[in-house]
C-alpha cells in the first residue's frame, strides 16, 4: 500500500493547482455564487480537456487517460482545496464509476460514447441519487421502469445535476439506466453555494438499460465515499493553513496570536487530525485503486475520519479568524458550507462507522 | 525498495541462519552473528550492524528469522538503548565510541538508560543542574540528581547530559556524555510509581568519573545533540510498525468479540469511533515510515506520539468501563522493578495507569503540541525571558 504521491502525481497536482489560481481564485468564486449559475464551464473544459483531469479512471480504449483513482483522488484534493465550482464529483467520479461498473453489460459503443464525452469534457452528467445517498447500506429508487423502457419518478437533491448532459439513474432493483434527454433539473436552494444541487424529474424518459446488477451502484457509491474524503482532505487543509496564516499576523495585546499557547495547542490538535486524514485518504485511494479486498474498510475509516476533520477545520478557521471569519466577503464560509454538506454527502461518519460494524466484526 | 536488493537480504539472512542454526546456537551467539552480518538493523551502516539500505527493508530480515525462530533482543528490554541511545551514538559518536557501544546496546547485553530529567528540570529540560566539569586527568566529575529514570536498575550505560558552562544562556552550556552505570558515585533507587510497580528510580550522582573519550559531540553542545535522542524518542514511543487492530486496539476488539453479555449501543458506538482512530493512527505511522526510509526523524515525529498517548488513554479507560464489574479489580499493587516495560502486559487496570504515563514520558503532550506548532506550523514562540540570560541568574 503506498501512502505517499508518486512524482506524476505531484505533477498533476501542480498543473491542476496553477489552473485553478489562475482561472478560479477564490475570489472569483465568492464572486460566481452570486451569479446566475455557479458552475464555470470554462474552468471545467480547462480541466477536462486541457488536462484531462475528468477522464483520469477512464481506460484509453475509451478515449480516457488509463489511470487510476489514485490520480482522481489528487484531483479531488486540489478541487477541495480551491472549494472549486466544477461538476468533477458528479461527473468525474460518480457517473464515471457507474459506467465503468456497468461494463459487464452494457453494449460497448453506448458505455464509449458516454464514456468519452464525460473524459474530454464535451459533455458532463451525474449519478442521479440524493447527495446524502450512502454505500452499504439498501438503496431505494425512486425513479420507476415502464414495459418500453422509460422511466418515470422524481429524485431529488442531486449534485451536479444542473447543467448535465447525461444521467446515470438508478431503477428498479438498483439497476442502472443511461437517460440522454427528456429530464428537468429543477435548481434547490443549497447549504454549499458551490455544489449546488438539483431535483430531477422524469416522465416517460426515454433510458437504456446500463446494468441489473446492484453492485454497480454500490461501487460508485463506494468510490464517491472514498474520494471525497480527498476533497474533505484538500478543505482541511486550506482551512489549517489559512488559519495558521492569519494568526501569524494578526497581532493584539502586541503579540501575534499565533504566539498564545491556547491557539496554538488548537492548532496543533487540527494539524495532527489533518496528518491523520491524509493518511486516511490516500490508503482509500490506493485501496479502491488496487481494488483491494479491504477497500470498503479504507472507505468507511476515511470517510468517517476526514468527514469529521473537514467540518472541524472549517469550523476553528471561521473562529479563530473572528469576525472577519463570519463576514461574506471572507472566503471561510465557502469551505465550511462545502465542509458541512459533505459530512453529510455519500453517509455522514456515524454511518460510515456502523457500516464498518459488520466490515470488522464488531456487533452490537 | 529494488527487488535485487529484497533478494540480497533475503539471501543474507538465509545464509546467516545456515550458519548459525537458531536451534543449537546459543541466543547470545546468534544475535551477535547477525549483528556482524548486518542484519541487526539494516539502515545502519557496515560494520556497525547495518547495510546502509532503506529502513524498509529490516521487515524482510525480520519476517525471514521469525518465520526460522530464531532469538529476538527483546526490544522491550532495550527500548531506550535502541530507540534513543543507538541512533545518538550513531550520529555523534566516534568511531571508537560505535564500534564500542553499539554492538552490546543492539544485543542486549547491556542496557541503557537516558539521565536527563531532573527534580527542577523537566518539560524545561535545558534548565538541568547536573555540573559536570573537567579535571587536569581529562576526566569529566559529575555531581547532580536525576529523576524518573527508567531502566537504570538494569542499565549498564546511561546516556546523561550536564551542565558544563553554567555562564552561558541555559542550552548553550550543556554537554553530553555516556555515563558508566557501575561507577562507584551512581546510586538508584527506586521511584515507585501509580501502577504499584517501580519501573522508574532515582539517580544520584556524586563525584562519578567519566572519561573525555565517553564525551557524545563537543562541550557545550549537548542541547544539539540531545535533540536527535529526543526526536528518536518520539517516534520510538508509540511508532512502532502495527498490522490492523495490533496493540491496545486488539486487545479491547477482542474483549469486545468474546463478550457479547458487556455490549450495549453507547458502548459500541464509542469503540468504533477508537477503532478508525486507531487505524487512522496507524496510516499515520506508517506513511511516516515511508517517508522516512532514510534519514533521521524530525519534529513531526511529535504527532504520532501525541495521538498515541491520546489514544491509549482513551482505549484503556474505555476497557476498564466495558468489562463492569470486573475493572473494579486489579490484579497486584505488590511493588516490583520490572525488567522489561510493556504497556499493553499485565491486566486492563495497570493499561489503563501505565497509558497516563504516555502523556507525560518522553515529551508531554502539552510539550509536544508546542513542538508541532512551532517547529512544524512556524507559529511565533511565546514571549520568553530565559532564553538569553546565563543559566547561573536565572531564578530557581
Ligand atoms: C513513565 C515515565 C518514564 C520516564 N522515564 C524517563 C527516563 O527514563 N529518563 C528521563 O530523563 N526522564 C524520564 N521521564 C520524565 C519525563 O520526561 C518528564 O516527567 C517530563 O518531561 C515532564 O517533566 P516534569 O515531570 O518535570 O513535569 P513539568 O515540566 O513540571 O510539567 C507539569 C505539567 O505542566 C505542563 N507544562 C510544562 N511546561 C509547559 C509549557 N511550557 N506549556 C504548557 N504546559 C507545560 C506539562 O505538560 C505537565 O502537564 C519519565 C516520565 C514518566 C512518566
Amino acid at each position: 500500500m503506498n501512502l505517499l504521491y508518486t512524482e506524476i502525481e505531484e505533477e498533476l497536482r501542480a498543473s491542476v493547482r496553477d489552473l485553478l489560481a489562475d482561472h478560479s481564485p477564490v475570489s472569483a468564486v465568492l464572486a460566481r455564487i452570486e451569479g446566475p449559475g455557479a458552475y464555470d464551464p470554462a474552468l471545467w473544459r480547462q480541466l477536462a480537456a486541457e488536462l484531462g483531469a475528468a477522464g483520469l479512471q477512464v481506460p484509453e480504449r475509451y478515449a480516457g487517460a488509463g489511470a487510476s483513482l489514485r490520480e482522481t483522488a489528487v484531483v479531488m484534493e486540489e478541487l477541495g482545496r480551491a472549494v472549486a465550482p466544477v461538476p468533477f464529483l458528479g461527473s468525474a467520479v460518480l457517473a464515471t464509476t457507474a459506467l465503468l461498473a456497468a461494463q459487464d453489460s452494457a453494449p460497448d459503443d453506448v458505455l464509449g460514447n458516454a464514456l468519452g464525452a464525460l473524459a474530454d469534457g464535451s459533455r458532463t452528467g451525474t449519478l442521479a441519487v440524493p447527495l446524502s445517498s450512502a454505500p452499504g447500506r439498501p438503496f431505494t429508487p425512486t425513479v420507476t421502469l415502464h414495459p418500453d423502457g422509460t422511466l418515470s419518478g422524481r429524485v431529488t437533491s442531486v449534485a451536479d445535476a444542473l447543467g448535465a448532459d447525461l444521467l446515470v439513474v438508478p431503477g428498479p432493483d438498483c439497476s442502472l439506466h443511461l437517460v440522454e434527454t427528456g429530464f428537468t433539473a429543477t435548481p434547490r436552494t443549497s447549504l454549499d453555494l458551490t455544489r449546488p444541487l438539483a431535483d430531477l424529474t422524469f416522465d416517460r424518459t426515454p433510458a437504456r438499460l446500463l446494468t441489473a446488477d446492484p453492485a454497480a451502484l454500490q461501487r460508485a457509491l463506494l468510490t464517491g465515499a472514498g474520494l471525497l474524503a480527498s476533497e474533505q482532505l484538500g478543505i482541511a487543509e486550506w482551512c489549517l493553513a489559512a488559519t495558521v496564516g492569519y494568526l501569524r499576523e494578526r497581532r493584539q495585546f502586541n503579540r501575534p496570536l499565533g504566539s498564545f499557547q491556547a491557539l496554538k495547542h488548537r492548532l496543533a490538535d487540527l494539524w495532527l487530525d489533518v496528518v491523520g486524514a491524509r493518511a486516511a485518504a490516500r490508503a482509500a485511494a490506493d485501496a479502491l485503486a488496487t481494488e483491494a479486498a479491504d477497500a470498503a474498510v479504507a472507505v468507511a475509516v476515511a470517510a468517517s475520519h476526514c468527514g469529521t476533520v473537514a467540518v472541524r477545520a472549517a469550523e476553528e478557521c471561521v473562529q479563530l479568524h473572528g469576525g472577519i471569519g463570519m463576514t461574506w466577503e471572507h472566503p471561510a464560509h465557502l469551505y465550511l458550507k462545502r465542509a458541512k454538506a459533505d459530512h453529510l454527502a455519500l453517509g455522514t461518519p456515524a454511518h460510515h462507522r456502523a457500516v464498518l460494524a459488520g466490515l470488522v466484526d464488531l456487533p452490537a | 525498495m529494488t527487488t535485487a536488493s529484497v533478494e540480497e537480504l533475503r539471501s543474507r539472512t538465509r545464509a546467516l541462519l545456515s550458519e548459525f542454526d537458531p536451534a543449537d546456537t546459543e541466543p547470545l551467539d546468534f544475535l551477535r552473528a547477525r549483528f556482524d552480518a548486518g542484519l541487526a538493523w539494516v539502515h545502519f551502516p557496515v560494520g556497525l550492524g547495518g547495510l546502509d539500505a532503506p529502513r524498509a527493508l529490516q521487515a524482510v530480515v525480520d519476517a525471514e528469522l521469525a518465520a526460522a525462530g530464531a532469538p529476538d533482543n527483546d526490544p522491550r528490554r532495550i527500548g531506550i538503548g535502541l530507540g534513543m541511545a543507538a541512533p545518538t551514538i550513531l550520529r555523534y559518536g566516534t568511531d571508537e565510541q560505535r564500534s564500542r557501544l553499539l554492538r552490546p546496546l543492539w544485543t542486549g547485553e547491556e542496557v541503557w538508560c537516558q539521565l536527563f530529567s531532573e527534580p527542577g528540570a523537566g518539560s524545561d529540560l535545558a534548565a538541568l543542574a547536573t555540573r559536570a566539569t573537567l579535571g587536569a586527568d581529562g576526566v569529566w566529575t559529575v555531581d547532580g540528581q536525576k529523576v524518573w529514570t527508567s531502566s537504570a536498575h538494569t542499565a549498564r550505560w546511561a546516556i546523561l547530559i550536564a551542565r558544563t558552562d553554567p555562564a552561558l544562556p541555559k542550552h548553550k552550556g550543556i554537554t553530553y556524555f555516556v555515563c558508566d552505570m557501575t561507577d562507584p558515585g551512581v546510586e538508584v533507587r527506586p521511584l515507585r510509581q501509580i501502577t504499584g510497580e517501580a519501573e522508574f528510580n532515582e539517580v544520584f550522582l556524586t563525584g562519578v568519573r567519566i572519561p573525555d573519550t565517553d564525551r557524545l559531540g563537543a562541550v557545550g553542545e549537548g542541547w544539539q545533540v540531545a535533540q536527535t535522542t529526543l526526536n528518536n524518542e518520539r517516534v520510538s514511543i508509540g511508532g512502532q510498525r502495527t498490522p490492523r487492530e495490533g496493540g491496545l486496539v486488539g486487545i479491547v476488539a477482542g474483549t469486545w468479540r468474546a463478550r457479547p453479555e458487556l455490549r450495549t449501543p453507547e458502548l459500541q458506538q464509542r469503540l468504533l469511533k477508537h477503532w478508525v482512530d486507531a487505524e487512522v493512527l496507524r496510516l499515520t505511522g506508517e506513511r511516516l515510515r515511508q517517508q522516512l526510509t532514510v534519514g533521521q526523524p524530525g519534529p513531526e515525529g511529535a504527532g504520532t506520539k501525541l495521538g498515541f498517548a491520546r489514544l491509549a488513554q482513551e482505549l484503556t479507560g474505555f476497557e476498564v468501563e466495558l468489562l463492569a464489574e470486573e475493572g473494579l479489580g486489579y490484579d497486584d499493587w505488590t511493588m516490583v522493578r520490572p525488567e522489561l516495560v510493556d504497556f499493553n502486559g499485565r491486566e486492563a487496570g495497570y493499561r489503563y495507569l501505565r497509558a497516563k504515563g504516555n502523556s507525560i514520558e518522553g515529551g508531554t503532550s502539552e510539550i509536544l503540541r508546542n513542538i508541532i506548532a512551532e517547529r512544524v506550523l512556524g507559529l511565533p514562540p511565546e514571549p520568553r525571558t530565559d532564553k538569553d540570560v546565563p543559566w547561573k541568574d536565572l531564578a530557581r
